[in-house]
């Protein structure tokens, strides 16, 4: 079970449209994948709240046919580290 | 409330610190709860595991009582911390230090 890249990062646009994802396939396996996501939507939300916005955009995929996706999420104005 | 969902609130409501995992902290059944148990033990504090691969139902349930889709699971005093991708960047910045001390978390002998 796979998913690829630019889905992921179609389905997350298609909750958060000014959400600018990077998506890195660290197995090169199309199984375990990192994304950066920053959007405004994220501004005053506690760690949790991030990542559950991201989570609902992926909806039945994560842990599906998502295996494991590693987040980082912050608020454009937020510093992330690469 | 669901027995499950009443079983998983005394579970998280009975110990300072409760991992839900895959697996045991000595064998781990995958890299990210791995990473959460080397995360509690460089902080040093008590903490309690439950392995959601020995129970399907507490393996759904947990995800139900979050509203989190994936294991582990992090609680501390009863209140839901996140997953391992949290824990990693709040123990880097040492957050998750300040936020055992000052919940006053019991320490490891």
């Amino acid at each position: 079970m796979a998913m690829l890249a630019t889905d992921i990062e179609a389905a997350i646009r298609a909750s958060l449209p000014d959400a600018v994802v990077t998506i890195t396939d660290l197995a090169g396996d199309g199984d375990h994948y990192a994304a950066r996501v920053v959007s405004a939507a994220f501004a005053g939300l506690s760690r949790v709240r991030q990542h559950q916005l991201i989570y609902n955009a992926l909806g039945d995929r994560m842990g599906g046919i998502l295996h494991a996706l590693q987040l980082t999420t912050a608020a454009p104005s937020q510093e992330i580290p690469a | 409330m669901s027995d499950i969902q009443s079983k998983i609130a005394a579970l998280v409501g009975g110990t300072d610190v409760v991992l839900f995992m895959k697996g045991t902290p000595l064998f781990p059944q995958c890299g990210f709860s791995s990473s959460a148990i080397q995360i509690l033990e460089r902080l040093g504090v008590d903490y309690e595991t439950v392995d959601v691969l020995a129970d399907p139902e507490v393996r759904t349930g947990i995800k139900a009582f979050s509203d989190w889709p994936t294991v582990p699971q992090l609680y501390v005093k009863g209140e839901f911390v996140g997953g391992s991708d949290i824990m990693m960047e709040m123990f880097q910045s040492g957050e998750l230090e300040t936020m055992v001390t000052e919940k006053g978390v019991a320490r490891a002998a």
